[in-house]
């Protein structure tokens, strides 16, 4: 069997799974990309994780900023390469040019370069190196033939020394480089883009070429936080999880009656849609609560309210949610969907999730996230994302924000979730009322009815709606149907015992008379 | 040029006895006995015997030749086979003119 070709793992969140396994092992990628937009982090991401996870130490040759500079820089992802350095996992050199202190004649090679490169790879044993940017040459060396003919053998040495080598590039007009250096390079290309769509900023990377191995395509979108880089696949979905039969309450006693009285599938997915102001949120939390009541952790991403807001006002319906952020069990993120952009909320809710490892999450409301982006991207977010915590076993539950009452839920949402109930405004007879009704939910058996959801002091409640032979009947219209039906019963009753009072009376009566 | 002698301290680099690197270090004595006689200082340092001492003074081709005094710190690299730019780069005054034979 031929041998195939050996990667070096990256250690970047993501970018070995595009990669199937990393990047060519004793071979040059190439990271190329317009300003700002993450090579020079990218490349350092590489070091890092190599010599903390993968005990491989790396070699840092910064044409551009000082150690410690770059130092100073990369410290926000919490990286300390100072003590890196001390430990002999890392090595930074600086290679300082400046044209004016600097005058050319005559012949003249790149040595001193490489015999700087291989004092720093021999003194810690270094298995990576990074070249950020070696097209800096070109700004101060002014004898193009030297410098290509220079880069080719030094491209040339880096393999023969066996080391997995990152060089950078800035992206220029029409080519790849600025000056060509994919010409040099011919194993792997990363290209590196930096976009604003509709004033959110979105990171994008993508592999142009890696030679003798198959690899992701598409554009995946990256983020730079405070953990590093994050690339997100977006298209390993697989539909082959684990499902479990296990069923848990809703929260609701009577909505887990419209389940056959035993409530969600646990690890499914549910989608609360409604107009506003019809008790999406009161729903969510009333799950939330029953989730913490069972002592299983719980996840709320709010879009809307603050959690502050959202504890005050499920206090004003019987459920004390700041008892279960008390205890640990329930917490609370609120963020704006405009403050970042989607990928930006996708890692967000990402990282939550692995830190606080909830089984319950609560998405309320996922259309708001609409606004900051285009539609497929949301739809293919939200995808990701449920199917993501799906993967994990998690409960997930989401609520949508309809604008008119026949509008149809087309975020790709009403394929993906399990089970669905909807909402709605019925307005009638000067007053709102709210009907509830489970539009699907596979794999059990669930009501087809409607019924009336009511928000009262003591929680919420679902009440069978009156089938009277004029139709419907809700609201007050229903209350007054049964007060009627009561009150007939009574005055009923009244007449009958009216009725054998007065027959007591008239038997009696003779007697009397007598 | 009277009482204010000074030294000028150059350092050339090289890497190896390579035919560059001889012909920097022929040259560059040439220029120092016609332009600066009795005060210079030549110290000649190969980066394979001491590649340590690359990163000090930012070498990254060569032949380099550093000029560390008088400062500021200056830079020619290559075989330093036009005098002129030597002389330029190293701002050494030129004794007498030179095309004067």
């Amino acid at each position: 069997m031929p041998r195939l070709l050996a990667k070096s793992r990256t250690g970047i969140n993501g970018l070995d799974e595009i990669t199937v396994g990393g990047i060519p092992q004793g071979r040059t990628t190439l990271i190329c990309g317009g300003p700002g937009c993450g090579k020079t982090l990218f490349s350092m991401e590489f070091l890092v994780r190599g010599a903390i996870e993968f005990g491989e130490p790396g070699v840092f040759i910064a044409f551009e900023e000082k150690t410690d500079e770059l130092a100073t820089n990369v410290a926000s992802l919490g990286f300390n390469l100072e003590k890196l350095q001390k430990e002999k996992k890392l090595r930074l050199d600086h290679v300082h040019m400046e044209r004016s202190e600097i005058e050319e004649t005559g012949e003249y090679d790149l040595n001193g370069l490489f015999i700087r490169l291989e004092h720093a790879i021999n003194s810690i044993g270094a298995k990576r190196v990074v070249l950020d940017t070696v097209e800096n040459l070109f700004a101060s060396l002014t004898n193009e033939g030297i410098l290509r003919a220079e880069l080719r053998r030094l491209f040339h040495w880096l393999k023969e020394k066996k080391v997995t080598a990152i060089i950078t590039g800035e992206q220029g007009e029409g080519n790849l480089t600025r000056h060509g250096l994919e010409e040099y390079v011919s194993d792997c290309v990363i290209l590196l883009d930096h976009r604003v769509i509709n004033q959110v900023s979105t990171r994008r990377l993508r592999i142009i070429k890696y030679r003798g191995s198959v690899h992701g395509t598409n554009e995946y979108p990256f983020l730079i936080d405070e953990n590093g880089i994050t690339v997100l696949p977006v298209t390993s979905l697989k539909l082959d999880r684990e499902v479990s039969l296990e069923r848990i309450s809703t929260g609701m006693p009577s909505l887990d009656e419209m389940f056959g009285g035993k409530g969600y599938y646990r690890g499914s997915s549910i989608l609360i849609s409604g107009t506003a102001g019809t008790g999406k949120t009161s729903i969510a939390a009333c799950f939330v609560n029953e989730t913490c009541k069972r002592r299983e952790r719980a996840v709320f991403f709010a879009f809307e309210e603050s959690p502050a807001q959202i504890v005050r006002n499920m206090k004003s319906i019987g459920l004390n949610l700041a008892h279960h952020v008390k205890r640990g069990l329930l917490q609370f993120h609120s963020a704006r969907p405009a403050l970042y952009g989607l990928e930006m909320h996708l890692s967000t809710i990402y990282k939550i999730v692995k830190m606080v490892k909830p089984t319950t999450v609560v998405l309320d409301p996922i259309t708001n996230l609409a606004s900051v982006g285009l539609n497929v991207e949301v739809g293919s977010m939200l995808l990701r994302l449920i199917d993501h915590l799906q993967g994990e076993g998690i409960t997930v539950l989401v609520t949508a924000l309809m604008k008119t009452l026949d509008e149809q839920m087309d975020e790709g949402m009403s394929s993906l979730v399990d089970t669905w109930i909807s909402i709605k405004d019925i307005e009638a007879n000067g007053e709102r009322n709210k009907m509830l009704y489970v539009m699907k939910s596979r794999g059990m058996k669930h009501s087809n009815q409607v019924r009336e959801f009511m928000i009262s002091n003591d929680g919420l409640k679902l009440v069978e709606i009156y089938l009277g032979p004029g139709g419907i009947l809700v609201g007050s219209e229903r209350e007054e149907q049964k007060l009627q039906k009561l009150t007939g019963k009574d005055l009923q009753d009244q007449q009958q015992r009216g009725l054998m009072a007065r027959r007591r009376q008239e038997n009696a009566m003779p007697k009397n008379q007598n | 040029m009277g009482k204010k002698q000074q030294t000028w301290e150059l350092r050339l680099y090289v890497a190896g006895k390579t035919p560059k690197s001889l012909t920097a270090l022929q040259n560059l004595k040439k220029y120092c006995e016609t332009h600066l006689q009795g005060q210079y200082k030549i110290e000649v340092i190969d980066l394979l015997v001491h590649p340590q001492l690359a990163e000090g003074d930012q070498i990254f081709a060569i032949p380099t030749l550093v000029r560390k005094v008088p400062e500021p710190i200056r830079k020619i690299i290559g075989d330093l086979s036009n005098e002129e730019k030597v002389l330029v780069g190293l701002n050494i005054r030129p004794v007498k003119q030179l095309r004067v034979e």
